[in-house]
C-alpha cells in the first residue's frame, strides 16, 4: 500500500514510538481558520513553534497556503480543555429533555412557517 | 499573477524606450532571481518543517517578483524576447543584482541576515516604486511591497530569535552580520541613496533588539549594478541556466 | 439495554462508517497500526521533498520552477499534517522524527531512487503521485478520523501535483526527439518501482483483515494496483509512451489489464534498506536536523527568556 512500508520476512510489524530526544522540542500549537467572513473559526490542525508570533506565521504559511483563510487563532494545544460527552452521563440525560427541541412541538399548518 | 500584470502593458511600444529604464527593471529582476535561486538551494534542509514552508513562501514570492519584472523588462523591449530568454541567456557580465544576493546561504543565522539586509532595503524601494508613474511597475512593486513587508517580518524575527537566544546562535548571527555587511552600501548607490537613512533606523532597531554590534570594519565591496560580481554568481547561474543552454529553444 | 463491551462499541462505530476520534478508546492493535502507517505516511511525505527539490535549482524555465517549489512545500505541509495527525496517537513528532534519523522507522521505497533528468519531475507527479492519489482517496474514507481529515485536505493538493507532472511530460512528448526519449527512459525507470508501491501481492500481505476490518484500508493492495494500470495505461498511450511491460495487454475477460510480474526481490531489497538512494536520502534528514539543532534551541531559549522578562 501506497506510503506504508510492507514488513519484509523476519522483521517486525510493530514500530518504536519512542526514543530520547536530542533537545527539547518546540510546544504544539492547535490552529483555528475562519475561511471566510460569516462564518466561525474551525479547526484546522496543529503546528510546533518556539513562540506565539512564530506560531501565527507559521499557520499562516501551513495552513492557508491557497488563500484558505481571512482569519488565523492559534491556542497552545495545552491550554485546549475538553469535555466528552462519552465520559458524562449528565450530557446523555440531556438528550432526554426533548422540550428542548423545536420539533417537539405541533405548530397548525395554516399558521405557517415558524 | 505575471500573465495579469503582462497584460497590462502596452501592447508594442510605439518608441523605443529609453534603455536605462529597461536596465533598472532587469537589475531589480536580477536581484530577486538571484535571491530566488540561493533559497531554492535550500528546500528540505531547514531546521523545522515550519520553516522549510515558510521559506517556500518567500522563494516564491521573490521568483514571482522576478518574472512579473523580466515579462515587464521584455514587454518595454518590445523585441519578442521572454521571461526566460532574459533570465537564462544572460551571462554573469550582463546580470547586474547587488552581490549580496548572490552570496552563498551558509548557516540559518547567515540566511536570516543576508535576508534582513535585503528585505528592509525591498520595502523602502517598492512603497516608492509603487506610485511610479509606470503602471505595470507600480502595480508589481505594490504587490511586492506587502510581501517584503511579510519577508522582513519573518527575517527580523529570526535575527531577534538567534541574537538574542543563545550564546552560539548570537555569534552566529554576528558573524553573519560581520561577513555581509560590506555588501550593504551597494544597495544606496545613485538614487537609491534616499533608501538608505530608513534602511540604517530599521537596522538600528533590529540589532539593538538582538543584541548585535554594527561591524567596525568600514570596507564595502561593489560593483553588482556594473555587472562586476562575486565569483560566486557563475556558478549558480550555470545550475540555473544549464538545462536552457544544453537544449536551447525547446518548450518545457 | 445491551451493554456493550469497549471493544463492541469501538467496532459498532467503525460498523456505523462513524470516526473514531483521538480521546475514544481503542484496540492496542489499531493505535499501532495507526501510528505505524501514519508516521510512515508522514516520513515519506517528508524524505519525498528531497528527489525534487533536486531539480528546482535546474528547471528549465521559471514557471516550471515555480511549480515545483510550490509542490515539494506542499510536501512539507502533507508530512506536517500527518505527523499532527499521529500526534492525536499521543506519540511526539521530534521522536517519529528521531526514529527515522535512527532507522528505526520507515519510509515508501520509492523515494529510494533518484531523480536522473528533468523528465524524471514529470513522471513522479504523473506515476508516483498518480499511485499515491489512488490510494489516498481510499484514506480520505478511513476510520480514524484525525487522519482522514488530514487526506482530504493532501487529496485536494495532490490533483494540482499529478496535474502538473502529466503536463511536463507533455511538453516533452509532443517535443523534440531528445525531449521524447528523455521523458520514456524516465517511464522506464519508473513504471516498476510505481507498481511496487501499491505493496505486496495480497497474499503475502500480513494483517490485511484486520486493517479493512478496522477501515484503516478499505481497498486490498492487488485491487489498488490493478486500478492504478487500468488507469494508466490510457494516458501512456496519449502521450505515446511504451510502458516497459511486455505482458501488458487487455483482458476483455477480466475487463482489466494483465500485467507482468514484478521483481519482489528488488522490492524486498529497497525495503530491507538497499536501494540505490536509502542511505543518502537519511543522511541528508539526518544532516538537516543535526545543523538545525542549535536554532531550535535559540528559539527555545529565546523564549524563555522572553517569558522571564515579561513575569519581571
Amino acid at each position: 500500500m501506497t506510503y506504508e512500508v510492507p514488513v519484509a520476512p523476519g522483521e517486525k510489524a510493530e514500530i518504536e514510538e519512542t526514543t530520547e530526544l536530542s533537545g527539547e522540542s518546540w510546544p504544539m500549537w492547535e490552529v483555528f481558520v475562519r475561511a471566510h467572513r460569516g462564518i466561525s473559526h474551525v479547526h484546522i490542525g496543529s503546528l510546533h513553534a518556539p513562540d506565539v508570533e512564530t506560531a501565527l506565521e507559521n499557520a499562516r504559511d501551513v495552513y492557508t497556503r491557497r488563500g484558505e483563510g481571512v482569519s488565523v487563532w492559534v491556542v497552545p494545544s495545552t491550554e485546549v480543555h475538553a469535555f466528552e460527552p462519552d465520559a458524562a452521563a449528565d450530557y446523555v440525560e440531556a438528550n432526554e429533555k426533548v422540550y428542548r427541541l423545536a420539533t417537539t412541538y405541533e405548530i397548525p399548518e395554516e399558521v405557517g412557517q415558524m | 499573477m505575471t500573465n495579469e500584470i503582462a497584460s497590462t502593458a502596452p501592447q508594442g511600444t510605439p518608441a523605443p524606450e529609453p534603455p536605462d529604464r529597461i536596465m533598472t527593471l532587469l537589475a531589480y529582476a536580477d536581484d530577486n532571481m538571484v535571491l530566488a535561486q540561493r533559497l531554492g538551494e535550500l528546500i528540505s534542509n531547514a531546521p523545522e518543517l515550519e520553516i522549510d514552508i515558510a521559506l517556500g513562501n518567500i522563494t516564491l514570492d521573490h521568483l514571482g517578483v522576478a518574472r512579473a519584472l523580466y515579462t515587464h523588462a521584455a514587454n518595454t523591449e518590445g523585441e519578442g524576447r521572454t521571461e526566460d530568454d532574459l533570465a537564462m541567456f544572460r551571462t554573469e557580465r550582463d546580470y547586474t543584482n547587488l552581490l549580496l544576493v548572490e552570496q552563498p546561504s551558509g548557516d540559518f543565522a547567515h540566511t536570516m541576515v543576508r535576508q534582513l539586509f535585503f528585505d528592509a532595503y525591498q520595502m523602502e524601494l517598492w512603497k516608492d516604486l509603487s506610485v511610479s508613474i509606470d503602471p505595470t511597475l507600480g502595480g508589481i512593486a505594490a504587490k511586492a511591497f506587502k510581501e517584503a513587508t511579510y519577508h522582513m517580518r519573518f527575517s527580523s524575527g529570526w535575527v531577534l530569535r538567534l541574537g538574542d537566544g543563545t550564546e552560539e546562535s548570537h555569534r552566529r548571527t554576528q558573524d553573519g552580520v560581520d561577513a555581509l555587511w560590506q555588501y550593504t552600501s551597494e544597495m544606496f548607490e545613485g538614487e537609491a541613496g534616499k533608501y538608505r537613512s530608513a534602511w540604517t533606523t530599521a537596522m538600528e532597531t533590529a540589532f539593538v533588539e538582538a543584541n548585535l554590534e554594527f561591524p567596525s570594519d568600514p570596507y564595502q565591496r561593489t560593483g553588482g549594478r556594473g555587472g562586476f560580481h562575486t565569483e560566486h554568481l557563475g556558478f549558480l547561474l550555470s545550475e540555473m541556466q544549464w538545462m536552457q543552454r544544453s537544449y536551447p529553444g525547446l518548450v518545457w | 439495554m445491551v451493554v456493550m463491551s469497549p471493544e463492541e462499541q469501538f467496532q459498532a462505530i467503525i460498523d456505523a462508517e462513524d470516526k473514531i476520534e483521538p480521546p475514544d478508546w481503542m484496540p492496542d492493535g489499531y493505535r499501532k497500526t495507526l501510528i505505524r502507517q501514519i508516521a510512515q505516511h508522514a516520513h515519506s511525505e517528508v524524505i519525498g521533498m528531497q528527489p525534487e527539490a533536486n531539480w528546482i535549482t535546474r528547471a528549465p524555465t521559471l514557471y516550471r520552477k515555480a511549480i515545483l517549489i510550490a509542490k515539494v512545500q506542499d510536501e512539507a505541509g502533507h508530512g506536517l499534517y500527518l505527523y499532527s495527525a499521529a500526534e492525536t496517537l499521543g506519540v511526539k513528532r521530534d521522536e517519529m522524527q528521531e526514529l527515522l534519523h535512527q532507522g528505526k522507522h520507515k519510509y515508501s521505497s520509492i523515494f529510494n531512487y533518484p531523480t536522473l533528468s528533468w523528465a524524471d519531475m514529470g513522471t513522479i507527479g504523473w506515476l508516483v503521485d498518480g499511485a499515491a492519489i489512488t490510494n489516498q482517496v481510499m484514506l480520505t474514507r478511513g476510520s480514524y478520523g484525525p487522519y482522514a481529515r488530514a487526506m482530504v485536505r493532501i487529496c485536494k493538493e495532490e490533483s494540482f501535483h499529478q496535474r502538473q507532472g502529466y503536463e511536463v511530460l507533455i511538453r516533452l512528448c509532443q517535443g523534440s526527439p531528445e525531449q521524447k526519449a528523455m521523458a520514456q527512459d524516465s517511464i522506464n525507470r519508473w513504471w516498476w518501482p510505481a507498481l511496487m508501491m501499491f505493496g505486496p501481492h495480497d497474499s503475502d500481505s500480513t494483517h490485511t483483515e484486520q486493517s479493512m476490518k478496522w477501515k484503516i484500508k478499505r481497498v486490498t493492495n492487488d485491487d489498488l494496483r490493478q486500478q492504478f494500470v487500468d488507469m494508466t495505461v490510457r494516458q501512456a498511450d496519449y502521450l505515446g509512451l511504451e510502458l516497459p511491460d511486455p505482458d501488458l495487454r487487455w483482458n476483455e475477460e477480466r475487463g482489466h489489464y494483465d500485467f507482468g510480474d514484478i521483481d519482489w526481490e528488488e522490492f524486498w531489497h529497497v525495503v530491507k534498506g538497499n536501494g540505490p538512494m536509502n542511505r543518502e536520502r537519511v543522511a541528508h534528514k539526518v544532516k538537516a536536523w543535526k545543523d538545525g539543532a542549535w536554532v531550535r534551541e535559540a528559539a527555545t531559549a529565546h523564549a524563555k527568556k522572553r517569558e522571564a522578562r515579561s513575569a519581571a
